[in-house]
């Protein structure tokens, strides 16, 4: 092995066929295959259509990684795939396809946790990872915070959504709107118009009552309906839906609480880092808020570049490359696809 | 040349290794566990252990034949994207064989319908005339399925359903042998055809409905 490892990651938690690799902590190539548009219609992922789609892309996406970084399977020094949390069968495409990448070129696998990866992603952008630090994961899948400690030992979870993830409430509320599939990149789009002061949408897990026992947790539902019945009450009365205004304060209602929260986190653990990852992180708002939030408190806010952000293989690569670097056990070739993988274990024991 | 045959069209995960000479076929050996919800955990140990047993390293591999199902979807690409991954990162060829038509051609000479089952209380199957198909692959509630003239069934399916046939059930051909897909794929492996793109037999469609229009929430 060189000096530096060169790690491969296979990412098929969800809608994204993702392969990336690493050498060390520089990204070499970050191929994605998305059948977005194939869930579109159904205004959401199916976990079958995910399925089939990643059987179908995973060679291909695999060899375009290889041509980007100029490298072959022969090369690589150690295999990383996301073994959980996720869809079950979509994880299982990608573990099967890593096993016989590791089996067929001899190479040590690692099964690792996806939200671990999503914070192991920054570290290829913006360097080592303070510790500890704070990290916020927003996506149609996830919506949590965790206590980052050592990236390679494990990772603390402090809260999480509820009910729906951060992202589901952005498709809901922009499938309520006739807005389209994803929601999240439209209802930013469409709240630049809109004043996101004009409609008071009820923030989640917010009172008192809730520090007690949800202080760090998340809920949307709440708010998706609130939303609903806001729409539905002006069609009723016959009057027109300003889009523009409902998008911007939905989405100042989510940006809020997640921002306040996520400060909140640091705040409590002494921790001056916070990094956002996943799909949301990508909103123009989160960010805004976030940097406007933090800087009073002297903490310094992280985000990865939108292609880092969403599901992809450069994050999970970028797991692996720790792992190898800390000298971690790999993976056995029996290690399964865990849709509820806890964080307890960052990746799967050998 | 040392073939690598691989199966998870039905409850049971396979992994064999076949010889493929000029005029013959010679099994050498075969790995296999019969868990309807364990293919991604036991076939890739299954294939490592198989390699081992014959005492070879998957550079000795020269093509990968694997069984393209139908069967239940979440297990079959268990088998397929293994296949696929292991035949490109050796830069070997892989060739797909209908699952079924492993269980037909080891059933050897008369009408055999080739039963496996497909859940929701409904089989896989096909019917076959001495190893050739001759009608399937399809999926069906079992007492749909024609028995006209079918002498012995084979396949899983036809056991758990082996009332509603009616026909005697060879119990020892329950899941597709991995020797009988080399077999099928024989030609194609000595005549070197071009790889494959292994695309599952699905025969279903996913499960899923566009939404329907908004439900009122105000009451
Ligand atoms: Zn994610």
């Amino acid at each position: 092995m060189r000096d530096e490892p060169l790690v491969l990651g296979i990412e098929t938690s969800c809608d994204e066929t993702g392969i990336g690799i690493v050498r060390g902590h520089t990204l070499l190539a970050d191929a994605i295959a998305s059948s977005v548009d194939e869930h579109a219609r159904f205004g959401g992922v199916v976990p079958e259509v995910a399925s089939r789609a990643h059987l179908e892309a995973l060679v291909p996406t695999m060899q375009r990684a290889l041509d980007t970084a100029g490298v072959t399977l022969a090369d690589i020094d150690a295999i990383a795939v996301t073994s959980g949390p996720g869809l079950a069968g979509a994880l299982l495409v990608g573990v099967a396809a890593a096993k016989g990448y590791a089996l067929a070129a001899e190479k040590p696998i690692y099964g690792v946790n996806h939200l671990a990866a999503h914070v192991a992603v920054d570290t290829l952008e913006h360097g080592p990872l303070p510790a500890p630090a704070v990290a916020m994961l927003v996506s149609g899948g996830h919506s949590s915070l965790l206590l980052v400690d050592d990236l390679t030992a494990g990772v603390t979870p402090l809260g999480a959504t509820i009910d729906d993830a951060a992202g589901e409430a952005f498709d809901k509320v922009a499938r309520l709107l006739g807005l389209g599939f994803p929601g999240g990149p439209v209802i930013d789009r469409t709240a630049r118009d809109g004043d996101h002061a004009s409609i008071a949408f009820p923030r989640g897990l917010t009172a008192p009552k809730d520090q007690a026992e949800h202080r760090f947790d998340f809920s949307f539902s709440g708010l998706k309906t609130a939303v609903a019945r806001w729409v539905e009450a002006r069609e009723r009365a016959g009057e027109p839906v300003p889009v523009a205004d409902v998008s911007a304060s939905f989405q100042e209602a989510v940006c809020d609480v997640l921002t306040a929260k996520a400060i909140d986190a640091c705040r409590s653990n002494g921790v001056d880092t916070l990094v956002i990852g996943g799909g949301v992180a990508a909103n123009s708002r989160l960010r805004v808020l976030a940097e406007q939030r933090a800087a009073k408190y002297g903490i310094t806010v992280r985000v990865p570049r939108p292609q880092l952000c969403t599901d992809n293989g450069a994050m999970v690569a970028a797991l692996g490359s720790h792992l190898v670097a800390a000298g971690v056990a790999p993976s056995r070739l029996d290690l399964p696809a865990d849709s509820s993988m806890s964080l307890t274990a960052v990746s799967v024991p050998g | 040349m040392l073939v690598l045959a691989l199966d998870t069209a039905t409850p049971a995960s396979t992994a064999a290794l076949v010889e493929v000479t000029a005029d013959g076929l010679f099994g050498v050996v075969e790995q296999r566990t019969v868990d309807p919800r364990a293919h991604g955990e036991k076939l890739a140990p299954e294939i490592a252990a198989a390699l081992a047993e014959a005492g070879v390293r998957p550079r000795d591999l020269g093509a990968i034949v694997a069984g393209l199902g139908p069967g239940p979807f979440t297990g079959l690409r268990v088998g397929l994207a293994t296949a696929a991954s292991m035949g490109q990162a050796l830069g070997i060829a892989t060739y797909g064989v209908c699952s079924l038509d492993a269980l037909g051609r080891a059933a050897g000479p008369g009408r055999v319908l080739v039963a496996t089952d497909a859940r929701r209380r409904e089989v896989y199957y096909a019917t076959y005339q001495d190893g050739e198909r001759v009608s399937g692959p399809d999926v069906d509630k079992p007492a749909a399925v024609s028995v006209e003239s079918v002498e012995r069934a084979c396949g899983e399916g036809a056991l758990k359903y082996g009332d509603v046939f009616g026909v005697p059930v060879e119990e020892h051909l329950l899941h597709p042998p991995g020797a009988a897909l080399v077999a099928i794929a024989a030609q194609r492996i000595r005549e070197a055809a071009p790889s494959e793109i292994l695309t599952p037999l699905y025969l279903r469609r996913p499960d899923a409905v566009e939404p329907s229009a908004r439900k009122p929430v105000l009451t």
